[in-house]
């Protein structure tokens, strides 16, 4: 496809600070830019974008950095990040761009996607280049992780894709790397927003179990809210995020925001412990992608050992104060 | 008011079985369901109706088969419902799955809320709703977990982010794509079902929303699944016991390696 070139990554900042998701999409971005003989942009769309932050990106892998830095793109809002992201394409004409699955990146990248009608991947894991054709393939898995489906976009430019948090590690900072930061405007309309921001409620840790790299989940077998400080000392020995089955969110344990699963969050951290949880295919369509699981389960054929690669058949509040202890003598957290 | 609620007919995921023998998932025999997630919107939908009056309209695109899905919606509530149906539809990617709802929608009279799910639970990708909005050109107002009642032609939302949430105000008409904590979904009732049973639901085909042939199915679609694979999601759990002490502690010496090897500590 002629006219269309260069790969772009659309890096998340947030009150200034560049996001991590940013130096996981430049390990992918080089990656496919490298591949295709082209040069790596990440578009930085924000308001008062620390400086080392800027720098770093290009120590990291980008070639250029494109900014437009405007008090009305401070947070995140659909109408003007999607009207200056499009005016961007339809100036520079770029051959590939990915975002992260990210709230951000899956409510803007659809609306631009329609805007300059291109062809977009959900949620991919897999980033590679087609030999011979240098079509960008896009692998992302579907029907809650039971297949892999790999996709082109043959016909149309540019190819965009969000790529899922977690899959790839960060791209790390080299020394001397070189690279320009280019301050463009956006036309003044393109900043609009139809829709206001009113206020923000943080909620802290619980809302992080996407970002995670270890996840301690709680099902059923906790049996009620109050036996969750038990799993305290573990989550806190780990430094990990606290999840939960449907059936734990249901019966008011635990807010949403923890949920895991086919109507929750899927995580994709290095470590999951399944504490209690027995393991049904919508829990797992929103886990059996981590690293390395470990179960425990008092019933021997609760169906979450068959995806897990530790099990322990036993009693949780028994094994979780042992667990935990154990790893404090070895000097844990 | 006017509401348009476009939902999805979607294989019961609970249905499905893992093969033993291979790891990976069966889907043969699941029966086909409303997507779980759509039943968030079409509760706000009718709890906005309840409290202020409004005509729900539920839209699908789907083989003929979703008419089932539809009258699902209607059983819960909803006043009236549009199948869309054609063989030219069909193999659409959410890009072109967005621009034919869009057509029905323009078609029927832009209302002055679009209610969608977040996602379908069987492609998973999020991407319809959003596209919806770009096609229409409204506001779009994504992953929201609670919703005032609209007044003044304008309305307030809470929005799920990764850190917390969002309070945000539009403009009416808007779209927005909805989480679970938004509402609790009520049941069909049995005069709701009786109603569905009787009405009559109108199906529509590309020349009833003036589409551009050229934008539907799988050739109107940019997106081509090239290779389908059945990745081998069982694992070879290395079972531990815990029944007596010295099992317990052995398992947690067990774990407590296994957890220091994957580096996370």
């Amino acid at each position: 496809m002629d006219g269309y070139a260069g790969v772009w990554i659309l890096a998340e900042q947030k009150d200034g600070r560049i996001q991590r998701i940013s130096h996981e999409l430049l390990t992918r971005g080089r990656a496919l830019a490298d591949k295709r003989g082209a040069p790596l942009t990440a578009v930085v769309l924000g308001w008062r974008v620390a400086q080392p932050d800027l720098d770093d990106l290009i120590a990291r892998g980008a070639d250029r950095v494109l900014l437009v830095d405007d008090e009305r793109l401070a947070h995140f809002l659909p109408d003007s990040f999607a009207a200056c992201l499009g005016h961007l394409i339809r100036t520079e004409r770029p051959e590939i761009i990915i975002a992260g699955a990210t709230s951000t990146g899956r409510t803007l990248m659809p609306l631009v996607a329609v805007q300059v009608g291109a062809g977009l991947t959900a949620d991919c894991t897999i980033l590679d280049i087609e030999e011979g054709s240098g079509h960008l393939l896009q692998t992302r898995p579907a029907i809650g992780g039971n297949i892999l489906a790999t996709i082109n976009c043959p016909d149309h430019r540019p190819q965009m894709a969000t790529v899922r948090p977690r899959s790839t590690p960060v791209a790390l900072p080299a020394a001397g790397r070189k690279g320009e930061i280019v301050r463009t405007g956006a036309v003044a309309e393109a900043l609009e927003s139809r829709v206001v921001r009113i206020s923000f409620e943080e909620t802290g840790e619980e809302n992080e179990l996407g970002e995670a790299d270890v996840v301690v989940a709680v099902g059923r077998g906790i049996k009620r809210a109050e036996n969750l400080k038990l799993v305290q000392p573990l989550v806190q020995a780990l430094g990990a995020a606290l999840g939960a089955s449907r059936d734990v969110i249901d019966r008011g344990w635990l807010s949403y925001p923890h949920q895991i699963g086919l109507s929750g969050k899927t995580v994709n951290p290095k470590l999951y412990i399944a504490l209690g949880i027995s393991g049904a295919i919508q829990h797992l369509a929103g886990m059996q992608t981590a690293e390395t699981i470990i179960a425990v389960n008092s019933d021997p054929d609760a169906q979450i050992f068959k995806v897990a690669d530790y099990g322990v058949v036993g009693d949780l509040f028994e094994v979780v104060p042992a667990l935990a202890q154990q790893l404090q003598r070895m000097g844990g957290r | 008011m006017k509401i348009i609620v476009p939902i999805k007919q979607v294989p019961e995921t609970s249905a499905v079985r893992m093969d033993e023998a291979t790891g990976t998932i069966v889907r043969e025999g699941a029966k086909a369901i409303v997507n779980p997630l759509d039943l968030y919107a079409i509760e706000t939908a009718l709890m906005i109706k309840e409290a202020q009056g409004a005509r729900v309209t539920a839209l699908t695109m789907g083989p003929p088969s979703a008419i089932n899905a539809l009258k699902e919606a209607v059983a819960m509530g909803c006043d009236d419902a549009l199948l869309l149906t054609d063989k030219r539809f069909a193999g659409a990617d959410t890009w072109s799955t967005s621009y034919v709802l869009a057509c029905a929608i323009r078609k029927l009279g832009i209302p002055d809320l679009v209610i969608c799910g977040e996602r379908a639970t069987d492609g998973d990708t999020g991407q319809v709703g959003p596209g919806v909005a770009g096609w229409l050109g409204l506001p779009v107002l994504s992953y929201i977990a609670g919703v005032e009642l609209p007044e003044g032609g304008r309305m307030r939302v809470r929005r799920m982010v990764e850190d917390g949430y969002e309070v945000l105000e539009t403009p009416l008409p808007a779209l927005l794509t909805v989480v679970k904590e938004v509402a609790n979904p009520r049941l069909p009732t049995l005069r709701g079902k009786q109603r569905a049973k009787k009405l009559e639901i109108p199906v529509w085909k590309p020349e009833d929303i003036d589409a551009e042939v050229v934008n539907l199915g799988l050739k109107g679609s940019p997106t081509r699944v090239v290779k389908i694979h059945r990745p081998k999601v069982g694992r070879a759990c290395e079972k531990l016991p815990a029944g007596d002490a010295a099992a317990l502690d052995a398992a947690s010496r067990k774990l407590a390696a296994v957890i220091v090897g994957t580096g996370v500590l």
